[in-house]
């Protein structure tokens, strides 16, 4: 403790969300501020649900996909003759929206409390490099956290868009929000729940399943340890309550329409890439290029990229699940079958998060002027080649393509800062080399 | 990827580029005009050549005969029309019946936002005529379309009479696998407008039209005849269509081969080929054949009737008989015979004309530029706002030595911190710009009603009055620091913007971007105010426009006085604010809603307190 500047161990003591007298103020002061933002959010989409723009927006192939479209779900009750659906309605959307953001705002409100806890800890034990000291958070910088996820959230363009398209993709965003606020939380059985939920409605959040029980597993001091058997029994519980859900689930589905047709259809229908509509994945243009027989090999090749990546990412991270969790929502909205903007949006909402890493974030200037030129070269590459017929598919996919590599720039590059920072933690802030000279750290 | 990696790499780069800022932007900009002006230059550019394989040899017999008899029916409707005083209808649906087509008419109204003083019309009332020759070999789901103006005067009265002729000659040919409409259209570009609404069963501007009786197939290709006089000397093909759209470069090969054939003097922009390439009058002349056709192409408007048929994917084009003074003559027989090859090659046609270019520029009729040789020279120009970007990013970030390997002084950490200006310090400037954007777009048609109530003016004089009225609005907002990020928003905006407009209108991209970087470059709080203010507003869009009128009567070889020119620079802007609200060209709202604001953004920073 003795290194310590007093700022330091004074901005602890007044650290707004401590359970005491703080909390109570906390509150008032915070809320007011998120109910603030909710309206905002609710009015601009309500304003755009009102104005002309709706219907064109919810044609455009970057907001839809055939999954998510809200013209196939219209379709689909009719057809299952349910009358008038439930949520036929806008403020149903909005409402998802809403819920999301406030999922993640709790959910990011307590894991900050967590990080500083443990950080606090540290300090005690004196654990970290003396010169690493301006590499630890403040509480004031981590006050606004929770708002800016919020905020990132619901005023981003991508999921306001996604709305006002009524793609169903921000009710996927909703259960997945949902579930790490329940995991954040440490509620297994929630957390089980809202995974399978997400998962059976498109397969991929299936991943998420390693950071989940990561977290769980710290959160209840359970050593990650193949030698324990509490490890196992910790694992075989939180399987048995997911795929258990996921059971009653498909049962369900099952006795609500008489068949299992429902499963190559919805499932099948990820998998296999049957539609080919351009949208901002890398899917559709590749298949459509392809000799069909050599179609399973490379629909193995490109669906394997999802999961795949989640046994290194594990591995690599298993002390730090939450920022596992946004390379996984990261590495799902890149590479799934029918990616649109709203996923995007999902884990760009935890960007405030790592905002810590920001200084050793290298291509911040680079990323992001290719994300901004390609997202409004988008509509105006697909009216040169849908509308005026003068450009071709080949310009739409290049444009998919620098996204996406943009996409994949930015979340190697908070990677590789994530990674940075601890190693600083562990090593010190100024490396030297074993002549004395100031090291720099190259990745190759 | 080593250079994104690797800091002590990267570092070299960007220590290069801030060091060498100013100097890399002025020879990227030079090497930008440059590379432009080289386009025209004959060894830089390509040889035009037949794409379509349907196309590809010239193996059909033009015998098209009754040219005199063409021009006895043209006199006949002249002779009707100023009986009538307008489109002799009933003549017409007679005549056309019969040469035996399926002949139906379509009526059309239309009231402008203000009154066209060029043209003089207001509330527009016309009738479209038009004839359907049926298939005889194919099932009639494919048709191509030759359409003539009727217009006011003595004009095109032979151009309806050839379209007759052709008619009747068309109908006793067995070889026809598409329909051939056969379309006068009244009111030029009104009744094309209204005639392809009610084609396509779409209603994009709000025009009453009563819907049409009869229908071909979907339409591949369509010409539009325009003969200005009766004596014709040469065959002028015009492309630019609206928003700039061309029609694939096969259509222009397919003239311009028919027309070595046939033995018509052929010019593109009114300008004969030269071969003289290597002097400098030929060279002069290739760019100033390119520049018509890059200024026609970014006044975004349809220089012929053929301009509208772009929009639905119709390739189409506008070839005009033009009278030059010159010895030889070419008679109605052989334009006749000309238009009758260039049908029976598209009769051909097996699917849409699709292997050639659609984003080209010509210097000549037989050589063009391609987009992958003219896209250079507006990427020299941009890629300058990228590095003005990248410089004030280096400085806006803490200095650069320590913070590219992420480890600063806390201090500095602390300072940036605290100087780093608020999101609206930004966002205010960026909205204020915006709404003036919009009230320069709403203003004009709004008040012009107003304006003409209090002033004695005409209604053109008030719209294009108010529109300059908003544009010299000056707004100033002092903050402290925060121009840096005012200017890099700025900065990324205008690159974006000006991309996005060259990918669809290379020429209004081109022109805009000549004038709004060097002002975007070089604006900072600190450089002298007045004489920076006068550069600012003589590169403002407002001026560019102004100055391309006059360059504009420069290459026709028509100079006008400066009154004159400025009488001109106010019918452009009304005809431009016309024709968004007629037809839908977008340069207008373009202009009004993302450049001007984009370009106040850069008057803001200069005024930064």
């Amino acid at each position: 403790m003795s290194g310590l500047p007093g700022f330091l161990i004074d901005d602890r003591l007044h650290f707004p969300s401590c359970p005491s007298q703080g909390g109570q103020r906390f509150l008032v002061e915070m809320a007011a501020p998120l109910t603030l933002l909710l309206v905002l959010a609710v009015t601009i989409r309500a304003a755009l649900f009102r104005s002309s723009l709706a219907e064109l927006i919810a044609e455009r192939v970057e907001v839809v996909s055939p999954i998510t479209a809200w013209k196939r779900v219209v379709e689909g009750l009719a057809l299952l003759d349910l009358g008038v659906s439930p949520y036929s309605g806008d403020v149903f959307h909005e409402l998802a929206d809403v819920i999301t953001a406030v999922a993640l705002y709790m959910a990011v409100k307590d894991y900050n409390k967590q990080v500083f806890r443990k950080q606090k800890f540290a300090l005690e034990a004196d654990r970290y490099p003396l010169d690493c000291l301006e590499l630890i958070r403040s509480p004031k910088e981590m006050y606004y956290i929770p708002l800016k996820v919020a905020m990132f959230y619901l005023l981003n363009p991508f999921t306001i868009l996604s709305c006002v398209a009524k793609s169903t993709c921000g009710l996927n965003n909703a259960v997945v929000a949902l579930f790490i606020f329940s995991t954040i939380k440490g509620n297994t059985l929630l957390s089980a729940i809202f995974l399978c939920l997400a998962t059976y409605q498109s397969i991929y959040p299936l991943t998420l399943c390693a950071p989940a029980m990561l977290y769980l597993m710290q959160r209840q001091y359970i050593p990650v340890n193949f030698r324990r058997a509490s490890f196992w029994w910790f694992i075989a519980q939180y399987l048995f309550m997911y795929l258990g859900s996921l059971f009653v689930l498909i049962c369900l589905s099952f006795f609500l329409l008489g068949s299992w047709d429902y499963m190559p259809s919805v499932y099948g229908f990820i998998l296999s890439v049957p539609d080919l509509t351009p949208n901002i994945g890398l899917f559709w243009y590749f298949f459509a290029e392809m000799f069909e027989h050599f179609r399973l090999f490379f629909l193995c090749v490109f669906q394997i990229n999802v999961f795949f990546y989640t046994i290194p990412l594990s591995v690599k991270l298993k002390e730090h699940p939450v920022f596992l969790i946004f390379m996984q929502l990261a590495v799902i909205s890149i590479f799934k079958s029918y990616p649109t903007v709203g996923d995007i949006a999902l884990y760009m909402a935890f960007l405030p998060v790592w905002s810590h890493l920001y200084r050793f974030l290298r291509n911040t200037f680079l990323v992001s002027c290719v994300l901004l030129a390609c997202s409004t070269l988008f509509p105006v590459l697909w009216h040169l080649w849908i509308y005026a017929g003068s450009a071709n598919s080949n310009f739409y996919y290049a444009i998919t393509l620098l996204f996406n590599v943009a996409q994949i720039l930015l979340v190697s590059d908070y990677f590789y800062a994530f990674l940075r920072r601890e190693h600083h933690l562990t090593y010190g802030l100024y490396l030297k080399r074993k002549d004395g000279s100031e090291a720099t750290l190259v990745l190759k | 990827m080593g250079l994104l990696s690797d800091p002590n790499r990267r570092r070299a780069l960007i220590n290069l580029l801030t060091r060498l800022n100013a100097p890399i932007c002025v020879v990227c900009y030079m090497a930008g005009v440059a590379w432009f002006m080289g386009l025209a230059f004959e060894p830089f550019t390509l040889r035009t050549y037949m794409s379509e394989n349907a196309m590809g040899s010239t193996m059909v017999e033009e015998r098209f005969p009754s040219g005199e008899r063409a021009v006895a029916t043209g006199r006949e409707f002249a002779a009707h029309k100023k009986k009538v005083s307008g489109m002799p209808v009933e003549w017409l649906v007679k005549t056309m019946q019969a040469r035996g087509l399926e002949v139906y008419t379509q009526r059309f109204s239309r009231t402008l936002p203000f009154p066209d003083e060029n043209k003089e019309r207001y509330m527009v009332k016309g009738t479209n005529v038009y004839g359907i020759l049926r298939a005889p070999r194919a099932p009639r789901t494919e048709a191509l379309v030759l359409s003539a103006p009727c217009t006011p005067g003595d004009n095109n009265n032979q151009a309806v009479g050839l379209l007759l002729g052709l008619a009747q000659y068309f109908r006793n040919q067995i070889y026809w696998a598409k329909d051939i409409i056969f379309l006068v259209n009244d009111h030029d570009l009104i009744g094309m407008q209204a005639w392809l609404e009610g084609y396509h069963h779409t209603n994009t501007t709000g025009m009453d039209w009563s819907p049409l009786q009869g229908r071909g197939g979907s339409i591949q290709a369509a010409l539009s005849l325009e003969l200005s006089s009766d004596v014709v000397t040469s065959m002028d093909l015009v492309l630019e269509g609206l928003n700039g759209q061309l029609p694939n470069l096969d259509l222009a090969n397919l003239f311009y081969a028919f027309c070595q054939k046939i033995g018509v003097l052929c010019t593109i922009q009114g300008k004969l080929q030269r071969n003289d390439w290597d002097s400098v009058s030929g060279y002069s002349h290739a760019v100033q054949t390119m520049m018509l056709m890059v200024m026609k192409q970014a006044s975004g408007r349809p220089w012929g009737d053929h301009g509208l048929f772009l929009r639905y994917h119709i390739e189409a084009a506008t070839i005009k008989g033009i009278n030059s003074f010159r010895q030889y003559k070419t008679d109605a027989t052989t334009i006749g015979r000309l238009l009758e090859g260039m049908y029976r090659k598209l009769n051909n046609l097996l699917e849409r004309l699709h292997q050639s270019y659609f984003f080209y520029l010509m210097p000549s009729l037989s050589h063009f530029v391609s987009i992958g040789y003219y896209m250079p020279a507006f990427g020299l120009l941009a890629v300058i706002l990228l590095l003005r970007a990248l410089d004030l990013w280096v400085q806006l970030a803490t200095p650069p030595p320590t913070t590219e390997d992420g480890i600063a002084d806390i201090e500095q950490v602390r300072h940036a911190h605290s100087s780093s200006p608020g999101v609206l310090s930004v966002l205010t400037p960026l909205v204020i710009s915006h709404l003036t954007g919009a009230a320069l777009y709403m203003l004009p048609i709004r008040f012009q009603e107003m304006a003409v109530e209090h002033f004695p003016v005409s209604e053109t004089e008030a719209v294009v009055l108010t529109a300059i009225a908003v544009y010299t609005l000056l707004t100033i907002i002092g903050t402290e620091q925060g121009w840096r990020v005012l200017k890099l928003v700025a900065l990324l905006y205008l690159a974006v913007l000006l991309g996005c407009t060259a990918l669809i209108n290379f020429s209004l991209g081109f022109i805009l971007a000549l004038t709004l970087v060097p002002a975007a470059a070089f604006v900072t709080p600190h450089v002298p105010k007045v004489l920076s203010a006068f550069v600012l507003v003589i590169l403002s869009p407002a001026c560019t426009l102004l100055f391309s009128v006059f360059f504009f009567q420069e290459l026709q070889e028509m100079p006008v006085s400066f009154l004159d020119g400025w009488l001109l620079y106010l019918s452009v802007i009304s005809q431009g604010i016309l024709d968004h609200f007629l037809y839908g060209s977008l340069v207008y709202p373009l202009i009004a809603l993302l450049v001007y604001p984009c370009w106040l953004l850069f008057w803001n920073i200069l005024f930064w307190k």
